[in-house]
Formats: C-alpha cells, sequence, structure tokens
C-alpha cells in the first residue's frame, strides 16, 4: 500500500499518475483541494519568471510546462473537466525607467540562454493589452509560458482519482519502525498500514518529515470582468513591486500575490489588499471598474533554495514531493510522473535529479 | 601587531560598548532565497545583519532569523515601512519582546518613492525610543546637522545615506559624509545606495566607521561573489583610512628621486 499525504495538485496529480499504473494509492487529506491549490493563480511562466542562478529550475520549468498539453487533454478525455490550459504567452511589463532597466537586463538574461523571448516597447506591449496605462514604458513576451486554472485542475484531479481512497483526515505522524516506513497515523490514532509514504502536504510537510518546507504566505484577489479585459498572464513590474494579473475565459481576473514570512498568519490584511489594487490599478487603469469577487490567502512551501524537494527522502520507503514553492501548479505534470515512477521503481526524468532531499542534508540536522 | 591586516582582532568596531571584527552591516532584503542569503552573508564575513520585523514571523520553523542564529550572526532589527514616530516606536518594542535585543536599526520614511527618511519623525522616535532604553542606530539622510542632532538625543551611532535605498548610486555627496564624520563622536555607518565594491570602499576612506549594504548583494547576478567583494572592499578602505592617503597634487611627483643619477660622460 502507497499513502499519499496531501490532496493538492500534487498530491492528487502523484495519486492519479500512481492508480494509472495499477499501484494501490490511497490519498489522505481533511480538506482535498483546499490549501494552496486553491489559492493560486496558475501561471506556467518558468521563463517570464527566470532568476539569476535558477538554471536547473528553469530545466524542472520547463519539461513541466511542456507537459501541460498532454496532461490536459489526458484529463479532459478521462473526466470531461477542461483545466484551462492556455498557451498565450507571457507578458511582463515595465511602469518605469527602473523598471525597464531591470526587465532589459532579464531579456539579456533569458537570450544567454538560448529562450525565445522578445523584447517589446511600450506601444507594442499595448498592441497586446489594451488596458495596459499608456505610461508602461516597455516588456518582455515569452511566447512559450502559459496559463492554467489551478481549481480546474483540483476538480479534474479529483475527478480522475474517483477510484482513490480519500481518508478525509489529518496525519498525525508517519510510523518509522527499524528505519523504515510502515504507514501514518491519523488524528484519531488509528493507522494506516503503508510501505511507502509520500509527503505531498505542503507547507505542513516539515511537521510530518525532516524536510526544510516553511509557509510563504500569499494574498491574492480575484475581480470579475465582463467583457475581454486581458488576454495573457502578465507580470507587472511597478517601482520595483512585481504583481500579476491572470486572466480565464469565464471573465474572472487573478491579481497576486504578496510574499510574507509569517509562519501560518491566514490573516488577509489591509495592506495587502492595498499594494495589490495600487499596482494593480497603476497597470491597469481600468480595474477600477470590475466586479470584487474574492480575497484569500494560503501558504507557498518554501524550502531554502525555493526549489522543491522530490524523491526518496530519510527512512525507507518515504519520498518527498513538496517545497514547490511558487511553483506547485507548473511542477504538477513532472512531479506526478516523475514520483509515479519512483513509485514503480523506474529512471524518473533526468530534470528532477538535482532537487533530491539530500542536498539539505549538511545543514538539515540543525533547522 | 601585524600592521598589515588591522582589520580583523586589532581594530574593531565598537557601537554602545559591543564589539564587531566586520565592519559590513548586512541587510537581508530582496535575496532570491534563503540559501543564497546565507551563502552572501557567509561570505560577507558579516557580524550584525539587519531584519525587518514587520516582514518575518519570529517563532516560525525556517526563517531567515534560523539562518542567522546558525552562524552566530547578531541580529539588528529595523522598522522598516514605518512613516511615522508612533509605528517605529511600537515595531521597535515588538521587536524587542519578540527578538529580546534593545537594539533598533531606525527607519522613518517619507515616502514610498524615494523612501528617504522623514527627518522630524526620524528624531522624534529616536527620542522616545532613546527615553525607553533602546540602542538606537537610525537611518539618516546626509545631513549633518541631523546626524548631530541625532547623536545629541543619544543614539548610539548614525547611518546616512549614500543614495536612495535600493538605487546603487553610490554616495552623492562625499562631502557630507566627511563633514559627518569629522564632528561625530559616535560611529557613522554608511547605509543605503552603495552599488559596487568601489562605492564601499570609498566609505570606508571618507572615515566611516562601518557600512550597512543589502541590495548590492542580494539582487547580483552572483550574490555570493557580491558579498566577498564587499567584505575585501569594507577592509581595503579602512585600511587605506589608517593608512592615511597622499595630498593630492596638480603635478606628477617622481616616486624616485632625479637626484643622483649617472650622466653621460661623468
Amino acid at each position: 500500500m502507497i499513502v499519499v499525504i496531501g490532496a493538492g495538485a500534487i498530491g492528487l496529480g502523484i495519486a492519479w499518475r500512481a492508480s494509472q499504473r495499477g499501484l494501490p494509492v490511497t490519498l489522505v487529506d481533511p480538506e482535498p483541494g483546499g490549501g494552496a491549490s486553491h489559492v493560486a493563480a496558475g501561471m506556467l511562466t518558468p521563463v517570464g519568471e527566470l532568476q539569476y542562478g535558477e538554471e536547473q529550475q528553469l530545466r524542472l520549468g520547463l519539461d513541466s510546462r511542456d507537459r501541460y498539453p498532454e496532461f490536459a487533454a489526458e484529463l479532459a478525455e478521462r473526466t470531461g473537466i477542461d483545466i484551462g490550459y492556455r498557451k498565450e504567452g507571457n507578458l511582463s511589463v515595465a511602469y518605469d525607467t527602473d523598471d525597464l532597466a531591470f526587465l532589459t537586463d532579464q531579456h539579456r538574461f533569458q537570450e544567454s540562454l538560448g529562450l525565445r523571448t522578445e523584447l517589446l516597447t511600450g506601444r507594442e506591449c499595448r498592441r497586446l493589452e489594451p488596458m495596459l496605462a499608456p505610461s508602461v514604458r516597455g516588456g518582455i513576451l515569452a511566447p512559450d509560458d502559459g496559463s492554467v486554472d489551478p481549481r480546474r485542475v483540483v476538480r479534474a484531479l479529483l475527478a480522475a482519482c474517483e477510484d482513490v481512497p480519500i481518508v478525509r483526515r489529518r496525519v498525525r505522524e508517519i510510523v518509522v519502525e527499524g528505519g523504515a516506513v510502515r504507514g501514518v497515523r491519523l488524528e484519531d490514532g488509528d493507522v494506516l498500514a503503508a510501505e511507502r509514504v509520500v509527503v505531498a502536504a505542503g507547507s505542513w510537510s516539515a511537521e510530518l518529515a525532516d524536510l526544510p518546507v516553511r509557509p510563504v504566505k500569499g494574498q491574492i484577489l480575484r475581480l470579475h470582468s465582463p467583457y475581454p479585459f486581458l488576454t495573457r498572464a502578465t507580470r507587472g513590474l511597478v517601482r520595483g513591486f512585481s504583481m500579476y494579473l491572470v486572466p480565464r475565459p469565464d471573465g474572472e481576473l487573478v491579481v497576486g500575490a504578496t510574499q510574507e514570512e509569517l509562519g501560518f498568519d491566514s490573516r488577509v490584511t489591509a495592506g495587502g489588499l492595498w499594494e495589490l489594487l495600487r499596482d494593480a490599478r497603476t497597470l491597469f487603469p481600468g480595474v477600477t471598474e470590475l466586479e470584487f469577487k474574492e480575497v484569500s490567502a494560503s501558504f507557498r512551501p518554501g524550502s531554502p533554495d525555493n526549489s522543491p524537494i522530490l524523491g526518496f527522502a530519510g527512512p525507507d520507503g518515504l519520498l518527498a514531493a513538496t517545497g514547490h514553492f511558487r511553483n506547485g501548479i507548473l511542477l504538477t505534470p513532472l512531479t506526478a510522473d516523475a514520483v509515479a515512477d519512483l513509485l514503480e521503481g523506474k529512471e524518473p526524468p533526468e530534470a528532477i535529479r538535482p532537487f533530491g532531499a539530500a542536498r539539505f542534508a549538511p545543514t538539515g540536522d540543525s533547522r | 601587531m601585524d600592521m598589515t591586516n588591522m582589520t580583523d582582532t586589532a581594530d574593531p568596531l565598537v557601537i554602545a560598548g559591543r564589539e564587531f571584527g566586520s565592519r559590513l552591516v548586512m541587510g537581508t532584503g530582496g535575496a532570491p532565497s534563503l540559501h543564497v542569503l546565507e551563502e552572501a552573508l557567509l561570505a560577507s564575513g558579516t557580524e550584525l545583519t539587519t531584519v525587518a520585523m514587520r516582514r518575518i514571523d519570529p517563532a516560525m520553523k525556517g526563517s531567515v532569523l534560523e539562518v542567522l542564529d546558525r552562524h552566530g550572526i547578531g541580529v539588528l532589527p529595523n522598522t522598516a515601512g514605518c512613516f511615522t514616530s508612533g509605528e517605529a516606536v511600537l515595531t521597535a518594542r515588538l521587536a524587542r519582546e519578540a527578538l529580546g535585543t534593545s537594539w533598533v536599526k531606525l527607519e522613518v520614511i517619507a515616502d514610498e518613492h524615494t523612501l528617504l527618511p522623514d527627518p522630524v519623525e526620524l528624531l522624534d522616535a529616536a527620542e522616545r525610543l532613546v527615553a525607553e532604553g533602546f540602542t538606537v542606530l537610525p537611518y539618516t539622510s546626509d545631513d549633518p546637522v541631523l546626524a548631530r542632532r541625532l547623536e545629541q538625543a543619544g543614539c548610539a551611532a548614525v547611518m546616512p545615506l549614500g543614495s536612495p535605498i535600493g538605487s546603487g548610486m553610490g554616495i552623492r555627496n562625499p562631502h557630507n559624509i566627511e563633514l559627518i564624520v569629522e564632528r561625530a563622536g559616535v560611529p557613522v555607518i554608511l547605509d543605503a545606495g552603495i552599488g559596487t565594491a568601489s562605492d564601499a570602499a570609498l566609505a570606508m576612506e571618507l572615515g566611516c566607521d562601518a557600512v550597512l549594504l543589502a541590495t548590492a548583494v542580494t539582487r547580483a547576478q552572483r550574490p555570493a561573489l557580491m558579498a566577498g567583494a564587499m567584505r575585501r572592499a569594507v577592509e581595503a578602505g579602512r585600511a587605506a583610512r589608517l593608512a592615511g592617503r597622499i595630498p593630492v597634487r596638480r603635478l606628477a611627483r617622481a616616486s624616485s628621486p632625479f637626484e643622483g643619477l649617472a650622466t653621460a660622460g661623468s
């Protein structure tokens, strides 16, 4: 038996792929799909959000991004649910001269890695997205990036996992005997026996296993537009602050997100909302006309290097699939395939190799 | 004593009676990840590092505070993000309660576009915090008069800016920094505006006792490499200051004498 702790996009993806291969899987989560997956914006932008020193993460992101068309098609065929996958590129725009200097430098870096991106003038940006403020100075189009609707991803994965038992309870601890995993003990003391346990519990993973994951709070809001407002996921740099807007075909417009190191503090704050709306209005003056639908906060599972922790970790039979930070939705298809490979005893995709738990070993004990 | 390297044990930075071997104070904002930040802090050799109290939960596992603790780096809580004296005082009190330190980097910002200090609010907050027993290190503009007033208010150091926070424009008014240094009875820490290593060296050559920087390292392409450069720049600038630079001359002066040279036919 295999227990997957956590039924967010990552855990559901793993359970689905594993069950497709005939492996006996059980999911455990008190609230399937209720964590970060429910709040995430769903940008698939490994190119648009590339940072210096993160070339390995880039390869991981590109690999997973390019699995999305098939992932979406398979889920649609299996469940009839469209996960809202769109490949309309990612636009990054600069508000002032300093922001443009930053983007120009980013474009040079992207080009040096052979990535397909295009540096645009302000007017060219506005031809792509006419609602942009006339003062926008320029931008970068990463045409191969895209977006997906995480809530639909979760819904589709839940439907695809209809044959997978889901235990709607909290895990108190992972049972380990003689250096090997024996199962999980639930909050009420019951034990689910298992030879293998996958920790896909997002920010809560550190409470279950020796994994260096911390919650990084994000506040995000959802507006609704009755008319076409935005075509593609757009990231804005506004006087050094970074924010983004992601449109959905049904008119939803996601505006995100704060990034706060405040532990498990899920409060929505006036300041968080104000920052998001301030910058959204600066870039898109028309947002003030849109209907306000929702505001939420959740926790990105952050590892010390912002990259996921994938593969065997600690006692025999324990696998980690956590620490995806801002990229959980992006990395879902690859993580699901790779962990299913590991569970089946197959060689996982090359791209995940640098992301084992062992890389944190020297400091892992003094967390 | 090894006079070629006075920067470590022989020449400590002393603030409010506390000694530091390193004259580089680091900030933590802007790093792409905790791991990158950790590497950069180690490469910088810093012994004191500022943390924005409004941006962290001191009780959280795996936070930047744990990184500092792991390497024995002192924490200097700051009041970043405060626009009024009242907010800054409140933030300092919360920091003291949460971290058990009465040291605070006092930052009261006038507006969010320039992030320049608000001198009136700053002096007010400094007076209130000193009265409450805090060791106050105020981030101030490069105004020699204000620096003096802050010192008179009981601040343990003064921290004038070189140029606006995060701008990397270096030291825009070296003359004012020199004036502040000449008249100060407390350590002067150049805070904000450092872009690259030569800026940090210049600050020390002007007579500053230390340099505080963050963005120049955390947003560099290779933060750890830049942190090492800053460490050496601060050491080099300090040594040059102590060594005593030569006066600037208008015309050349040969380093070896012309007198007594052998001439043809002699």
